[in-house]
């Protein structure tokens, strides 16, 4: 069924290109095509679904660097179809938005906003949802690093009331980070009171 | 009566034309409502900033991440088995469906062929993970509704299965019960009967939840046509699980696309009529009497045999007392433990039929023992997606019960 199902693909839709899978049937699509292949899969192939969208970075030194991933499901074929679309540019990605014929599309390809910092071109509300609008990174790029970046908080509306400014808590905790650097078991604070031995003095 | 007084006629039915009539702007005055973080009904860490017409939400607006860990991020950078105590954490009400899951996933990239007994193990803590999962949905649901006592019956059975989970896995609430290859260990003696006294004795306990709120007046007046999602805005949203059959479409991937061996088990898919509040209830009250099946046939035709993967030499580190004894499983277990399990390159997208819905896993291979990448489909997350659709045109009252039905868990939905 699968053969079939790709053969036919194949022949309706020229632009596609396959791509090694071992899963389920796989394909680049170039961006400008993306929008008409999803609605022509949602209409004429059955595919009803988007299940997942997601994103890949290649890293820094790679073009393309991003790769844009769409799951689609199709219920009566019982079968996943995977599309796989690069960005063009490295600077600044961008790849068409499937908000308007998929809305489950809406929420995930925020989130790959956020993480990674590609743009959908005509989505309806592209803005952060995991973290805060005004944060300035995102997280899921190679280069960012696991222990994170301190980040200010900026929020003028409670420094306006209270005259202080919001300071973010510490990134303390986590097996990742040590506040002064170095051993984390030298920066807790039990390790350094010695008072239990009789060679240093009692000092509460 | 004052002759001042001005009356606005309000149909009941049809909230989405009240909704739309809302979205067209009013003349009344409209009040902004901020619920949650941290409020009793949104279950967790949900943000809802809300917009009012008198009592009628006009706009409803979600506001995610208040519980974002970064579990994507943290899985690039650490061995395959150490990512499985933060499954524990995505949907914790079902720790163990999350884990087995996740492991599916990865295993999809090997070639390793996992026996019997370990499928089944696998299947029936899905199967009890469901169980826990609906108790606590529908006890909480009905408190959402304003009926307390059910609660107290799905919990006194909750806690029960907490005991057999301690007794299983070690832990009752974070299991981090499987292992790439296989699960952590094998069922404890006498373990299998204490589940089947929990069988005899659950469907006793869901027949009082059912005497309490299946027919009652209050609750069907709070539940029925409330939150109605019909079939297609389930699909084009990416609703999945029991909100999706409520709305009437047989989707589950548990006999769709067979996974550890369910095509072997004999349970009915239960569908909704309408998808609204009370369908969703009735579901998930029909999955836990399908789950017990399950259960019963699983532990019937328990497999005997070896409950992980043993000619996984790169995968599945050895049982303990064959480390100890051993050098080659010596070696073994210290490869697995400092590289983690040699998984080769590839790309995989996998899901499992979780009780919130389809939990899936893309899974991003170089080879070696580390993810490149880990993408976390979560249920809860696309499930409240449909939330900014569906509110508003209701009542302020009913986004309880709206929320309540919809049974997700913040974990999940911010990762």
């Amino acid at each position: 069924m699968d053969e079939e199902l790709a053969k036919g693909l194949m022949e309706r839709y020229v632009f596609l290109s396959s791509r090694d899978s071992v899963d389920c049937l796989s394909y680049f699509c170039p961006p400008e095509n993306l929008v008409e292949l999803a609605s022509a899969l949602r209409d004429r192939e059955g595919f009803e679904m988007l299940v997942d969208l997601t994103a890949l970075d290649w890293g820094q030194e790679n073009s393309p660097r991003f790769t844009t991933l769409y799951h689609f499901y199709s219920l009566a074929l019982k079968t996943y179809l995977r599309i796989a679309c690069d960005c063009p540019s490295v600077d600044e990605p961008e790849v068409p938005s499937l908000a308007a014929v998929y809305p489950a599309a809406d929420w995930h390809e925020r989130e790959v906003f956020d993480m990674f910092g590609i743009i959908f071109a005509g989505h309806p509300n592209l803005k952060r949802i995991l973290m805060w609008d005004e944060y300035p990174y995102h997280p899921l790029r190679k280069e960012f690093p696991l222990a994170g970046i301190e980040t200010p908080l900026p929020a003028p509306d409670v420094a306006e009331v209270t005259k202080a400014s919001v300071e973010p808590a510490p990134m303390m905790g986590g097996p990742f980070v040590s506040p002064a650097g170095g051993n984390v078991s030298e920066a807790e604070p039990r390790a350094k009171d010695e008072s239990w031995t009789e060679e240093v003095e009692k000092t509460l | 009566m004052s002759s001042t007084t001005v009356t606005k006629e309000v149909s009941v039915g049809d909230v989405a034309a009240r909704g739309a009539d809302l979205a067209q702007g009013s003349d009344g005055e409209r009040m902004a409502l901020n619920v949650g973080p941290s409020h009793p009904t949104t279950h967790g860490v949900l943000r809802l900033i809300m917009e009012l017409d008198g009592d009628l939400i006009a706009k409803c607006e979600p506001v995610l991440g208040y519980l974002h860990r970064g579990d994507e991020k943290i899985a690039e950078n650490m061995t395959y088995n150490q990512f499985v105590p933060y499954t524990d954490r995505l949907d914790y009400i079902a720790p163990l469906a999350n884990n087995v899951a996740y492991v599916l996933a990865v295993e999809k990239l090997t070639d390793i062929e996992i026996p019997e007994r370990c499928q089944a193990i696998r299947v029936l803590v899905c199967e009890l993970a469901r169980i826990s999962s609906h108790l606590l949905g529908m006890g909480v649901f009905g408190m959402d509704a304003g009926a307390w006592t059910p609660f107290m019956y799905t919990f006194t059975e909750r806690e029960k299965l907490y005991t057999l989970f301690e007794e299983l896995t070690g832990a009752r609430f974070t299991t981090s019960y499987t292992r790439i290859g296989g699960v952590s260990r094998d069922v404890p003696d006498g373990w299998l009967s204490r589940v089947i006294k929990f069988c005899d004795e659950l469907p006793k306990a869901i027949d009082e939840v059912e005497k309490l709120l299946t027919r009652n007046r209050i609750f069907l007046d709070r539940t029925e046509d409330i939150g109605v999602i019909s079939k297609e805005n389930a699909l084009a949203w990416g609703i999945t699980g029991p909100n999706l059959r409520a709305s009437g479409v047989d989707l589950d991937l548990r006999k769709d696309k067979p996974y550890c061996g369910y095509e072997q088990y004999d349970f009915d898919v239960p569908i909704g009529v309408k998808g609204d509040c009370y369908d969703r209830y009735l579901v998930r009250i029909e999955e836990i009497r399908q789950s017990i099946r399950i259960v019963r046939q699983v532990i019937d035709n328990f497999p005997g045999g070896s409950w992980y993967a043993e000619d996984a030499k790169k995968i599945f580190a050895p049982p303990k007392e064959k480390i100890l004894t051993s050098m080659e499983e010596l070696i073994q277990n210290f490869m697995i433990v400092t590289e983690g399990p040699q998984v080769p390159p590839g790309e995989v997208y996998f899901e499992a039929e979780n009780p919130k819905g389809i939990l899936g896993f893309y899974v991003y291979s170089k080879g070696g023992g580390v993810p490149y990448r880990l993408k976390i489909r979560a249920p809860s997350f696309c499930n409240l997606s449909i939330l900014e659709e569906m509110a508003p045109g209701h009542m302020l009252s009913d986004i309880t019960v709206i929320l309540g039905s919809l049974d997700f868990v913040m974990g999940e939905c911010d990762r």
